[in-house]
């Protein structure tokens, strides 16, 4: 914006449409937003698979608001009616099921193309240095993302809606002195009921996505200002053709990676739909099966394990033990395990970004912390006697349940990825292999 | 009139104002926020909804165990038999807080049984670790699926937790503390539950 007089652009097409373009460009930014973020906005000409998990992320939120829309015109946020008016859509709703099934398949499938996103990440070192605030708004959206499925999990009023928030809003009570005060203001109520459904369903469809749009659109004005990372970890910007100004690596997004998101869109498509019409429950990971029986507060299900994509950090949750009376440690170390994320900026010290050219020590924590993030995401699916007992003959930890200890030790794992970083990162450096000059493939 | 320069401001006077402006939008903003956070407080109805209970004991047998919802949560009011009030003292090595110091109960709950009569026990069937009902399972011969010297009790599906027969965690579970009894009182032939009862 400046403040000199815009002079009008000429027409970029011509006839009608493009008088209109002019008319519009003299009181709306319009070529200059197109430009900026697609015609114009140069992206690493080497992007791989990774780079497709950014844009599918937007073509699930889209969905989500989408199908959502229409799911409010037929649910009702009430505790009596909530089950009924889910069974409703489901079974007489025109098209009910599908606008439901793509909205409970959307949700498992948000989270596996964002913690894809992220994997790319951390894999190219796309949080470093300039791009910190980039990476911070990302983890402000994951957070809000956690929020917004935890909130939606409760409306369907089923048993496991009902246990697992139950469960969720009691880490809350944990917290010490105002804990208690503080789960009865989330619930509105003594205990969970349709006080609590009724905020849940305000929080769920207004409130976080008011706040995911927002920070969607700050982490696309944070991408685009400093420029895309790629898979090599080097900057494009340092290298700039004199008789264009545009980088020698760099390419626009549109049409180059427009194309290329489109063919990823078809396969991701593909998949969707091959799950919302042959597998929508997926075993019981999407679709919990608890959840098909009304909400019952007087009767606990057998077995309770959030959907999939909580389930790390739940694993987490349950193996720390309680300590002097509070089992707020728990809930600690699970909070830590999300905020963990925003540091990460600050602790790596190495001098590349890309596992390229990374040292064998930093290659091993990275892979180190995908499999306890696996593992744990599988232990908090399952009970804790999963795997049995440790001898009893064991010193000290005999008797104890086996997976109740892999549980701890991945944890500790999963923290060392991080809080070791400064000192593995900065190590490696001697092993580091060089970066090229130019993009490679 | 004169153009406004950019000379003629006095930072002193401005940041005075700056902070003063700053301070009294800070304040408003809270008092504007009490309304809307009081809001999400228990409303008059649900506090009003949340009023005492109560049950006829002599309906429930020796070793029956009832569930009657309080405040939105279930509540058991157990007839303990007299092998399961003697199986009590018993336990106390392999609990984690047998004298019940760090868990919640009324003052005339405080004691072996947890109980202001020996027999019947009232808990809130609320696990002290995250919330879920936990269920009672009773001392079986020959051993069931907790084990030989399980010496009956209670037990969390959800995290494992074990308590025994008036509430009380075992060491090394989950659960930090015992199950918490709410306060009630006896009124005849009924027991009321009642969270607000006076010298409890």
């Amino acid at each position: 914006m400046s403040n000199a007089i815009k002079e009008p652009i000429a027409p970029p097409i011509p006839g009608p449409a493009g008088k209109l373009i002019v008319w519009v460009d003299a009181r709306f930014p319009l070529m200059s937003l197109w430009k900026d973020h697609l015609s114009e906005y140069y992206a690493p000409k080497n992007f791989n698979f990774w780079y497709y998990f950014g844009a599918l992320s937007m073509l699930v939120l889209v969905m989500q608001i989408v199908t959502g829309i229409f799911l409010t015109m037929n649910y009702k946020p009430d505790a009596k009616t909530a089950f009924a008016s889910v069974e409703y859509i489901m079974r007489d709703v025109q098209w009910g099921w599908l606008i439901r099934y793509m909205h409970s398949t959307g949700a498992s499938l948000f989270f596996l193309v964002v913690y894809l996103h992220m994997m790319r990440g951390l894999l190219y070192g796309s949080y470093r240095k300039p791009r910190e605030l980039l990476w911070i708004f990302g983890c402000m959206i994951y957070l809000a993302l956690m929020a917004e499925a935890f909130f939606g999990y409760l409306l369907p009023w089923g048993q496991m809606s009902y246990w697992g928030a139950q469960v969720i809003i009691n880490l809350f009570a944990a917290v010490p002195i105002i804990g208690p005060d503080l789960a009865i203001w989330i619930r509105g109520d003594f205990n969970v009921g349709d006080a609590t459904l009724n905020r849940f369903f305000a929080f769920h469809v207004i409130a976080i996505p008011l706040v995911l749009l927002g920070l969607v659109a700050a982490h696309i004005m944070a991408l685009h200002e400093v420029g895309s990372n790629n898979p090599d970890g080097i900057e494009i910007k340092k290298n700039i053709d004199p008789t264009t100004g545009t980088p020698r690596d760099g390419i626009p997004f549109h049409p180059y990676y427009t194309v290329k998101d489109i063919v990823g869109v078809v396969v991701f498509l593909a998949l969707f739909s091959a799950i919302v019409f042959f597998a929508p429950e997926m075993g019981g990971y999407f679709l919990e099966a608890q959840n098909f029986v009304q909400a019952d507060p007087l009767q606990t299900p057998a077995h309770i394990a959030p959907v999939w994509y909580f389930t790390p950090f739940y694993a987490m949750l349950r193996a720390v033990p309680s300590f002097l009376g509070s089992q707020f440690w728990g809930v600690a170390v699970m909070g830590a395990a999300t905020l963990i994320l925003f540091a990460l900026p600050w602790l790596d010290r190495g001098n590349v970004r890309s596992i390229r050219y990374r040292g064998p020590l930093h290659k091993r924590f990275l892979a180190a912390f995908v499999i306890s993030f696996l593992v744990l995401g599988y232990l908090g699916v399952v009970p804790t006697t999963v795997w049995g007992q440790l001898p009893k003959a064991l010193p000290l930890i005999g008797g104890d349940d086996l997976a109740t200890w892999v549980a701890r030790v991945l944890t500790i794992v999963y923290f060392s990825f991080f809080v070791l970083m400064p000192w593995y990162t900065k190590k490696d450096i001697p092993n580091e292999k060089p970066e090229p000059t130019r993009v490679t493939y | 009139m004169s153009a406004i320069v950019l000379n003629d401001v006095d930072p002193k006077k401005r940041r005075t104002l700056v902070i003063g402006g700053s301070v009294v939008g800070a304040v408003v903003g809270v008092a504007v926020a009490v309304p809307f956070i009081g809001s999400m407080f228990p409303s008059e109805r649900a506090k009003a909804a949340g009023g005492p209970v109560s049950y006829a004991i002599d309906k429930i047998e020796p070793g029956q165990m009832v569930t009657i919802e309080y405040r939105g949560a279930p509540h058991w009011i157990l007839n303990r038999t007299p092998e399961m009030v003697a199986q009590l003292g018993k336990n106390d090595a392999l609990l984690a807080d047998p004298k019940s110091e760090g868990s919640k109960q009324p003052a005339s709950a405080k004691n072996a049984n947890r109980s202001i009569r020996p027999d019947i026990l009232v808990l809130r069937a609320v696990c002290t670790h995250l919330g879920c009902v936990p269920s009672l399972r009773k001392k079986v011969v020959p051993a069931d699926d907790l084990g030989a010297d399980w010496p009956g009790g209670f037990f969390c599906p959800c995290h494992q937790s074990k308590f025994d027969m008036s509430g009380r965690v075992f060491k090394g579970m989950p659960a930090p503390t015992n199950l918490e009894v709410t306060a009630y009182r006896f009124d005849g032939d009924n027991i009321v539950i009642d969270a607000d009862v006076k010298g409890a």
